[in-house]
């Protein structure tokens, strides 16, 4: 017995948290948004998702073991919301083949040539849609017309940021929006679905405020300015923040753990700075939507974000209270 | 909203198994070892010989240097030999090793139980008498109280903070003796503020242990300079710059003592040890131990001698259980693995805990993920996964410039890591380097 005890530095406990129960949280989360992606686009959200996570996760088994010839880390949980959040920006009838492209890009390319979780520079959903939308840009720009829409009588499958600057007058209303019956990309649409996924990832402390918050208020603040002298449609900042990627972008894809930033303060710099992007390319840029260039411009920001913020200490600022 | 501290923080499953249950007391066995050693700072100088006889209180070790406390015999006996002794760090360490004989005690300590509360002594003597028993930090620092109690000039304490929060988890020996000597434990704090000559004590407990601040609000009626703060049960509360920041809301700063807002902490079982130094003329030779974990079949707080085997105060708790993995002195956040139960209890030892093997493992280390966790836990707004990669590739001056020296060693980012990273190992290395470049500097 004696001879057996182990001996080790402190701490002698440990809080039993993983990266697996991170990444399943973050699963669960996107459940909402699924459902409602199930509702409004029936089994091509179903064919489209489960191919999506196949592909990430079978391309990152095979690339792991034969290429890079370590122990799989498939069932870590990275892979499957990689192929979730990717499904979840592309349009329901995406060919196949299509997504299995951007699925081998964001594994093979974005994440493992950097060494796997936690060693990638880029978001690899992200990095995936912008590949495919700059590939493919009429496959990815064209959405069908919903089950939902084509029951309620709605006349157009372009989306809401497609509109908004050529013909406002077809808007769908913000209800709709917020609660994501109008066209659009697989799991992006809903408001209320990924608010519901925003308020389980708090409550499981997986992330904080910091990111989605700051991008939120940032898109309001910069838009909301525009539209007090100009109230168009066009400037509207709840119109901006309901539609397209942003709600997605900011809950599920800027928050990230390998590619935003570790502390609090660098958060919020790169949080404005998402939102900041954004509202430009919305409203001076050749795209429509600009959430996935914001985010992906501040990934590369990230270690310069992380290098010059640091937490604020203890006895720093404050001695008298 | 109760009280807590500003910055990080963690709540660990607390698990005081023990708590509640009255402090035992446990046989001498026929021979102590006293290791020479049971403080920071210079080891004692022995001052008995082979063949001396020695009763309890009897001085055996003799202070030197500014930094150190003298060490008295726990047991009446006959001295066997001086000789090396593994303790607590595993290191072997002079030791005086006594055979027990009967249980005689010096005629000047006053054994009574009776709760003496007047005294009439000048600041000096107070300090006087403190460092003549040898009394140390028993929250588990072990920094002899008498230099602890004496600012350095130009510092002028203003408020004393009593320090029975007991945050790590198991742990209740504080908590025991805040039930048992509660009275004892308020008379030692006036003793204190006359010594420090402040007119204001504050005693702090975390909001776990409803029964022993109830106790203090009965009695600290006829205690006007004296309060009770509940605190948030959140770990590192206990941490003395932490609780500073709890109950007066002062942030220490870097590199400086707490004296440095006006602030003096003591924790309660020293502030015990005051009492009967002071007030019994008793010297520290025993200490309230909880022997505790989750398969111990008997969960207590004993009140042990020094020297006393920590095997003896595991029998005396049921034994050793067969799933025993590893054992540690002191509390799971920061307590050591030890790598023998024959070590005796010195003055630090608050607990012996008992990890079963299936959680005394670590789980392999993964790549960080950035989650940023251990940042957001760190009670001194540090970057442990930065001070890590800095340690590992030995950056020292960006190490340094990053605080490391600031690390407080709780636990808290190992703890939270969720790719079981081993943040603190890799910090108190870079830390222990850093300073020594720091010292070479000045030099």
């Amino acid at each position: 017995m004696e001879n057996k005890l182990i001996v080790s530095p402190s701490p002698h406990v440990h809080s039993g948290d993983s990266i697996e129960k991170n990444m399943y949280h973050v699963l669960i989360a996107l459940i909402p948004a699924f459902l409602i992606a199930l509702y409004v686009f029936r089994l091509e959200a179903l064919v489209i998702t489960v191919c999506s996570v196949l592909f990430c996760v079978g391309f990152e088994y095979l690339i792991v073991k034969y290429i890079m010839k370590k122990k799989p880390t498939v069932l870590d949980g990275s892979a499957i919301i990689t192929g979730v959040l990717l499904a979840f920006n592309v349009p329901s009838n995406l060919p196949i083949w299509i997504l299995a492209l951007g699925c081998l890009f964001a594994i093979g390319v974005v994440k493992l040539s950097f060494g796997g979780l936690g060693n990638n520079i880029f978001n690899p959903a992200i990095a995936g849609r912008i590949f495919l939308l700059i590939s493919f840009p009429a496959q990815m720009t064209t959405w069908p017309v919903t089950a939902v829409a084509e029951a309620t009588d709605a006349v157009s499958s372009a989306t809401v940021l497609g509109n908004i600057k050529y013909a406002p007058e077809i808007l769908p209303s913000l209800q709709q929006m917020f609660l994501g019956f109008e066209a659009g990309s697989l799991g992006e649409m809903s408001v209320i679905a990924i608010l519901l996924g925003l308020i389980y990832l708090l409550w499981k402390r997986v992330i904080t405020w910091h990111i989605p918050f700051s991008i939120f208020a940032t898109v309001a603040i910069f838009t909301g300015i525009i539209y007090i002298f100009n109230p168009i449609p066009l400037y509207n900042p709840l119109i901006h923040i309901f539609s397209g990627g942003l709600m997605l972008g900011a809950v599920f894809m800027a928050t990230d753990y390998v590619t935003s930033p570790m502390t609090k303060k660098g958060m919020i710099i790169y949080g404005c700075g998402i939102g900041f992007v954004t509202v430009a390319i919305r409203l001076w840029g050749a795209y429509p939507e600009g959430v996935s260039f914001a985010i992906l411009l501040m990934n590369a920001f990230t270690p310069l974000i992380n290098n010059y913020t640091s937490p604020k200490r203890f006895g720093e600022v404050v001695k008298n209270g | 909203m109760l009280k807590t501290f500003r910055i990080g923080g963690i709540h660990p499953k607390e698990n005081k198994i023990s708590a509640g249950k009255a402090i035992q007391k446990i046989d001498i066995p026929e021979q102590v070892i006293i290791p020479l050693s049971q403080h920071i700072g210079a080891p004692c100088q022995p001052i008995v010989k082979k063949g001396d006889k020695v009763k309890v209180g009897t001085q055996i070790g003799k202070s030197v240097g500014y930094v150190s406390a003298n060490i008295h015999s726990p047991v009446s006996g006959t001295v066997q030999k001086i000789d090396t002794a593994l303790d607590s760090s595993g290191y072997k360490r002079d030791a005086v090793f006594i055979k027990t004989e009967g249980d005689e005690w010096e005629d000047t300590i006053d054994r009574s139980n009776n709760i003496k509360r007047e005294f009439n002594l000048s600041s000096e003597e107070i300090l006087e008498k403190i460092s003549k028993a040898g009394i140390v930090g028993m929250g588990g620092a072990t920094f002899p109280t008498h230099v602890k109690l004496t600012p350095p000039p130009g510092t002028k304490a203003e408020v004393l903070i009593i320090n029975g929060v007991e945050c790590e988890p198991y742990l209740t020996s504080d908590h025991a003796l805040m039930l048992e000597k509660t009275e004892e434990i308020l008379v030692g704090t006036t003793i204190v503020m006359k010594a420090l000559k402040v007119d204001k004590a504050i005693i702090g407990i975390e909001n776990n242990k409803k029964d022993a601040i109830s106790r203090f609000r009965e009695l600290i009626k006829s205690y006007p300079n004296i309060s009770v703060e509940e605190l948030k049960v959140q770990y590192p509360q206990g941490g003395e710059k932490q609780l500073i920041d709890s109950l007066i809301r002062r942030q220490v700063p870097s590199g400086s003592l707490p004296i440095s807002v006006g602030a003096v902490v003591q924790n309660v079982g020293s502030i015990y040890a005051i009492y009967e130094a002071v007030q019994k003329n008793k010297p520290l030779v025993e200490r309230v131990v909880t022997v505790t974990g989750k398969d111990v079949k008997l969960p207590m707080n004993i009140l042990a001698r020094v020297g006393i085997p920590l095997s003896n105060l595991i029998e005396k708790a049921g034994g050793l259980p067969e799933t025993t993995g590893k054992i540690v002195s002191g509390g799971p956040m920061m307590g050591k693995a030890i790598a023998s139960v024959e070590i005796p209890v010195t003055k630090g030892t608050s607990g012996i805990l008992i990890i079963p093997t299936l959680e005394a493992k670590r789980k392999a280390m993964r790549d960080c993920i950035r989650c940023s966790k251990c940042i957001s836990v760190c009670p001194m707004g540090l970057n442990p996964t930065l001070l890590m990669n800095l340690t590992e590739y030995e950056v020292w001056d960006r190490a340094e410039t990053n605080h490391i020296t600031d690390c407080i060693e709780c636990g808290s980012c190992s703890y939270t890591c969720p790719s079981n990273r081993p943040l603190l190992d890799y910090i108190k290395l870079g830390k222990g380097r850093v300073n020594t470049i720091i010292r070479a500097r000045k030099n």
